[in-house]
């Protein structure tokens, strides 16, 4: 099913951030051209290796995979399911995009939220979906975010979250802005309460993400390549007239403007949360 | 109430209408400016300081866009950099130091799209004010007196209460810039600002702001004395309230925590 779905073409489906991959079918298997590298993989061989192309290229992966990828086996445990939104402001055109998103992504909704094990080491752990309108936060990803935090405060749990999005939802305007000031004060409760919270941002953290959760993280990692940033590439060369610097908005980028605290390839993410998980639970 | 969302949107962005220093030079006495962040600079997009309100202390910050071109260029057309967000949240951690109240005026077409203020995380310096406010032990009131940009107004208005000038707005993106991501075609920006519910009206609706102030008299001595008065006894009943914070955290618990909770047909 998720296989799928990645398969499907979705260049309508996305809100910002990079174009999709196009996806290659001739006689054999499909494969995907690298956005980076330009050579065409077979789809199978992309899976096998988390999605990363062998020039290092880190694609985008679907929340479930990645999941799998990061947890120990059958420790993920979902919270928080069946929450869909009310379309507050019954927005032109929102109640068919839902649809669409829901079939395309096979999710409910931007983010999935659970209890884990990363390497033995009990967290709370979200992650987000890019196939659903990019990750965008509308009331139900403010809502189970904030609710995770609260879990995990009153279970004295770690929480690991992994962020894609294209920043506030539109189409639930002003409720949507407030998602930001609502998922902020319940991450302060949390870290208030001496409990850690790591952040790994991964391609594209944008705008009100960036604005509030993503940038609250006692430790911030990100992905090799990633872009991380507040307001758009375009949108800061319209408002600016400048040309960009080399690697605006990258994840090197904003390691080296001393914004986040790593980079980590995808191969390299479990173990590493998992020390430092470990380190922060007496060692 | 017979103008059309995008009507009020001219009017929220007219420049005519009073700017935060006009505010501050009306509403409060012995203004004392207070400039910089301590970390990098100090943003003109943002004025803040101390003052007294009815002869009480207070901070006051305003996010100032000037009137006519020259303070325009000065204030960055108030739109912030980090270091305005920052100092902001500095004289804000000064008032809570000294025990008095936080007024914070807003107007705002967003956080400024620029290089450097990406190079000097935009992004961070507003999740910071959005955590730090939620737990600021003084009370906080924020009034949206002309343009609610995004984060970038959000940034200021983590508060106990949220008022809005009777035709100021308050959104989640731009007009133009919704229609141009959603129909690319920012002509489209009446379609969006109807659909984005920006006015205070529908704010007030949505249980975001407490209070529309009327616009009767906007900028005379009546209009500044009725805004006094209010704020003044506003500040004096959250001074004495002893849960101030678990308040300002159910304020923003609350919104669109009334989702649906049942599974999607099909799913």
């Amino acid at each position: 099913m998720a296989l799928l779905n990645f398969l499907k073409p979705k260049n309508k489906l996305e809100e910002g951030g990079r174009s999709s991959v196009p996806v290659h079918q001739d006689d054999g298997e499909p494969e995907i051209t690298c956005p980076n590298c330009r050579k065409e993989i077979p789809v199978s061989r992309l899976w096998a290796n988390h999605m990363v192309c062998s020039c290092g290229y880190h694609q985008r992966m679907k929340a479930r995979q990645r999941i799998q990828l990061l947890t120990d086996k059958d420790s993920f445990t979902e919270l928080l399911t069946g929450l869909h939104t009310k379309d507050p402001l019954a927005f032109e055109g929102y109640q068919e995009k839902l649809e669409t998103v829901r079939t395309v992504s096979g999710e409910e909704e931007g983010v999935l939220c659970g209890t884990a094990r990363i390497g033995r080491q009990d967290c709370c752990l979200f992650v987000m979906e890019s196939e659903f309108m990019m990750g965008s936060m509308g009331t139900v990803v403010g809502e189970k975010i904030t609710s995770l935090f609260e879990y995990a405060t009153a279970h004295r749990l770690p929480v690991v979250g992994y962020t894609v999005s294209g920043g506030a939802r539109m189409q639930e305007g002003l409720l949507s802005l407030m998602q930001m000031a609502k998922t902020s004060a319940a991450v302060k409760r949390h870290s208030d309460a001496g409990l850690l919270y790591i952040a790994v941002l991964t391609d594209p953290t944008t705008g009100g993400v960036t604005a509030s959760f993503a940038m609250e993280a006692d430790i911030i990692l990100a992905e090799p390549g990633a872009t991380v940033g507040f307001a758009g590439a375009r949108v800061v060369e319209q408002t600016t007239r400048k040309a960009l610097p080399k690697g605006f908005q990258t994840a090197e980028f904003v390691l080296q403007h001393g914004f986040i605290d790593r980079i980590t390839p995808r191969k390299d993410q479990r173990a590493l949360l998992s020390t430092l998980l470990k380190l922060h639970n007496g060692g | 109430m017979s103008q059309n969302p995008y009507d009020k949107v001219k009017l929220a962005r007219d420049s005519s209408r009073p700017t935060g220093v006009d505010y501050i030079k009306n509403l409060f006495k012995n203004f004392i400016e207070l400039h910089g962040d301590r970390r990098y600079g100090d943003d003109a997009a943002v004025v803040g300081g101390v003052a007294y309100l009815n002869g009480k202390p207070v901070t006051v910050i305003a996010i100032e866009k000037g009137h006519n071109p020259k303070q325009r260029a000065l204030r960055n057309s108030g739109a912030p950099n980090p270091e305005g967000y920052r100092k902001a949240l500095r004289l804000m951690k000064q008032a809570e130091k000294f025990g008095r109240p936080v007024v914070c005026l807003i107007d705002t077409s967003g956080a400024y799209c620029g290089i450097g203020a990406e190079e000097r995380g935009q992004g961070q310096a507003i999740a910071e004010n959005l955590m730090e406010m939620s737990t600021l032990c003084v009370p906080v009131v924020s009034i949206l007196i002309g343009e609610g940009g995004s984060g970038g107004a959000l940034a200021l208005a983590v508060a106990d209460r949220v008022w809005m000038l009777e035709n100021a707005i308050y959104s989640v993106i731009s007009p133009e810039g919704c229609a141009s991501i959603l129909w690319k075609d920012s002509a489209k920006a009446e379609t969006a600002a109807a659909n984005l519910k920006l006015t205070a009206q529908d704010a007030k609706s949505f249980g975001i702001i407490e209070r529309i102030l009327s616009e009767n008299d906007l900028g005379k001595p009546d209009f500044y004395d009725r805004i006094r008065v209010m704020l003044s006894e506003e500040l004096d009943a959250l001074s004495q309230d002893p849960d101030l914070l678990q308040k300002r955290y159910d304020r923003f618990r609350r919104i669109g925590a009334d989702v649906n909770n049942e599974p999607i047909k099909g799913m």
